[in-house]
């Protein structure tokens, strides 16, 4: 795949900084507002492809990428299986907010809601992660090639 | 009873494991996912000392206030050690027999986590007490089975794999519309919780369409008669291994178990006794067509596809007795089929690692060859086909008493014919691939290494053995819990919530 002109980089190079950092925030703030862990990755996932879109699909083939893609997938469901099993080490039950046993926090305040803000953070990363090696996948590669 | 979530995190905690360490190797993965399965083994063999108990674990440690439960319930009881005993053993066996065969496949590292992803799925479909889990865990298990099947991306396993998800999603596309009138309909999704809202608003119409929600999807699962068209071609499609657990436990424990739970234990089926009626002509079809279908198959995998049909139908045909012999029949059938049935197919997996042929027709002769799987694969055999005093024999022979005892007289000669056709394709079986005369062809072939062996003999033994679960001292422990957590019926809500 080919990039975009030059006004089309201009502008998303523009645009992928504030999408991404938008991203964070919604995975960041997903225990007190709308979005959360989900809403989030697909944001970030979207600056991703954004700018496969506009710059071209030739750095993003390099092994070192793909990899990183799926890596990042695995690695975020990896960490919400680890605070899920860490419940059940520390605190006795699957999936127990073991932070929140210790320090509650406020509610409505960024630092609260124990290992929950940490459950998205893991999402976050896990569904960036899977959908950019979706779109590698079925957008990029061609047939035969392998992520 | 802090083990009860370990059935699920770890296959599922390898699964996520592996695709990291994959860089590492497949080799680790493999060793990975054989000591997860390995240790769920264990597990499940040990928590039989607790199958008279009910057991309730909730998630995140949120406790039921005032006796409604909030959380995530996991319960175990009877029937669930029983199909907990038949997931892991069979996945274990499963998984040692795929480190030598997949060694024809490319990727391995991601087999081992769809096998592992699989597990999780099946483990939490059956200690589930939660419908919306119950139906999270299932897709888990449909899914990783979809990509299973088509683990060759030849273009025969890829139309199979199709086929099969077009099929299962209808199946679960009902369940989850079912599951959504259900949660308008009780405004819960603990199965014991509504069990109880179910009986104060009684048999009112949208129940009745939920129950049929249900009844066709979970049998579309279960690939009985009218919704059978996926098996024949995906199940043979897979990996033998994974033929193995597909047909050995997976129809088992998203279409039967999630049938009996629902019927038996949800609905009451004093409420909807229409169902066993249906249970009763749905399983006699599956019975009788499937015998019949197999026995003019050529393709050593696609009869023994066939055979899962015939044999699913014995099993749900003894459930619709409504009798607890009838229950009791039908789990022990059950149980023997997951043995001798995965064995079947690691057989059939054999001779494809040998000599990459499924017809049998020119086959022959491969028992001076490979006196392990030829002998084994007799023992299958005539397990599945009722001689005595093997496995499948006595379970046949619960499940015709119980049918003449509950007077379906006609029913019980149906099934005992059927169970002579059984006899004769399992040994056409026997006759083409493993006795007469070896062909040239294939004169160098050789015996299947030796995980392999160990695997097909450990099931041969169950298979030949496992009529020793109707000694009473066995029976206690295994077969008689499960079958009063099913004759209990509706004290299932009583047990999981107390009062």
């Amino acid at each position: 795949m080919k990039g975009m002109t030059l006004i089309v980089k201009q502008i998303s190079q523009l645009m992928v900084p504030s999408i991404f950092l938008l991203g964070i925030y919604v995975i960041l703030h997903g225990h007190l507002t709308p979005g959360g862990g989900f809403a989030g990755g697909i944001l970030i996932a979207g600056c991703f492809v954004l700018l496969v879109l506009a710059y071209g699909s030739d750095e993003v083939k390099s092994e070192v990428r793909k990899w990183r893609a799926s890596f990042s997938e695995s690695l975020g469901i990896f960490m919400f299986w680890f605070l899920a099993v860490l419940g059940l080490v520390q605190g006795s039950y699957f999936f127990y907010n073991i932070i929140a046993k210790i320090n509650p926090g406020h509610p409505g305040q960024l630092f609260s809601a124990g290992i929950i803000p940490l459950c998205n953070m893991a999402i976050g990363i896990e569904v960036a992660g899977a959908l950019f090696a979706i779109f590698i996948t079925l957008a990029v590669l061609k047939a035969g090639e392998k992520l | 009873m802090n083990v009860l979530p370990l059935f699920v995190a770890i296959p599922l905690g390898a699964a996520f494991l592996t695709p990291i360490l994959s860089k590492a190797g497949n080799r680790i993965s493999a060793v990975l996912g054989l000591c997860a399965n390995g240790f769920i083994m264990g597990l499940s063999i040990w928590i039989i000392q607790y199958s008279k108990d009910t057991i309730v674990y909730f998630a995140g440690g949120w406790q039921p206030i005032a006796g409604i439960p909030i959380g995530i319930a996991m319960v175990m009881d009877g029937l669930t050690v029983v199909m907990l005993l038949i997931i892991n053993v069979v996945g274990f066996f499963a998984m040692l027999y795929s480190l030598n065969y997949m060694t024809r496949y490319t990727e391995t590292g991601k087999y081992y986590t769809l096998f592992l992803l699989m597990m999780g799925g099946l483990n939490g479909v059956v200690l589930s007490g939660d419908l919306f889990n119950l139906f999270v865990f299932l897709e888990i298990t449909a899914i990783a089975s979809y990509s299973l099947v088509a683990f060759g991306v030849e273009a025969e396993e890829l139309e199979a794999s199709f086929k099969y998800q077009v099929l299962g999603g209808t199946a679960s596309a009902m369940i989850l519309l079912g599951i959504a009138v259900f949660y308008q309909l009780t405004g819960t999704l603990n199965l014991a919780d509504a069990s109880r809202v179910i009986e104060g608003i009684g048999l009112n119409p949208a129940v009745i369409f939920v129950g049929i929600l249900f009844l066709v999807g979970f049998s579309l699962k279960a690939a009985l008669m009218p919704f059978h068209a996926w098996l024949p071609d995906a199940h043979p499609s897979a990996p033998a291994p994974i033929s193995a657990m597909l047909s050995g436990v997976v129809i088992k424990v998203l279409g039967v178990y999630t049938l009996i739970r629902m019927f038996f234990n949800i609905f009451g089926i004093g409420r909807m006794s229409f169902v066993l009626i249906v249970f009763l002509i749905l399983g006699t079809l599956s019975m009788v067509a499937g015998a019949f279908l197999a026995l003019s198959q050529k393709d050593f995998k696609r009869l023994l596809a066939y055979s899962s049909i015939s044999q699913i139908g014995y099993v749900i045909f003894a459930f619709g007795l409504g009798t607890p012999l009838g229950f009791l029949g039908g789990l022990f059938h059950l149980i023997n089929h997951a043995s001798f049935k995965s064995l079947l197919f690691l057989n059939s997996g054999a001779v494809v690692y040998r000599t990459d042929n499924r017809d049998m027709e020119k086959m022959g002769g491969f028992s001076q060859r490979m006196p392990v799987t030829g002998t084994t694969s007799l023992m299958g055999s005539l397990s599945i086909g009722g001689i005595p005093p093997l496995g499948g024999f006595w379970s046949k022979l619960v499940i015709v008493i119980a049918a003449v005892e509950s007077h379906h007289f006609i029913l019980a000669g149906i099934a005992v014919l059927t169970s002579i056709i059984t006899l004769a394709y399992y040994l056409k079986v026997q006759k083409m691939t493993f006795f007469g005369k070896l062909s040239d062809l294939y004169k160098g072939v050789k015996e299947v290494p030796v995980l392999m062996c160990v695997s097909m003999v450990t099931l041969a033994i169950l298979s030949l053995g496992l009529g020793v679960l109707l000694l009473p001292q066995l029976r206690n422990i295994i077969l008689d819990p499960a079958v009063n957590v099913i004759a209990g019926g509706l004290d299932y809500a009583k047990m999981v919530l107390g009062g």
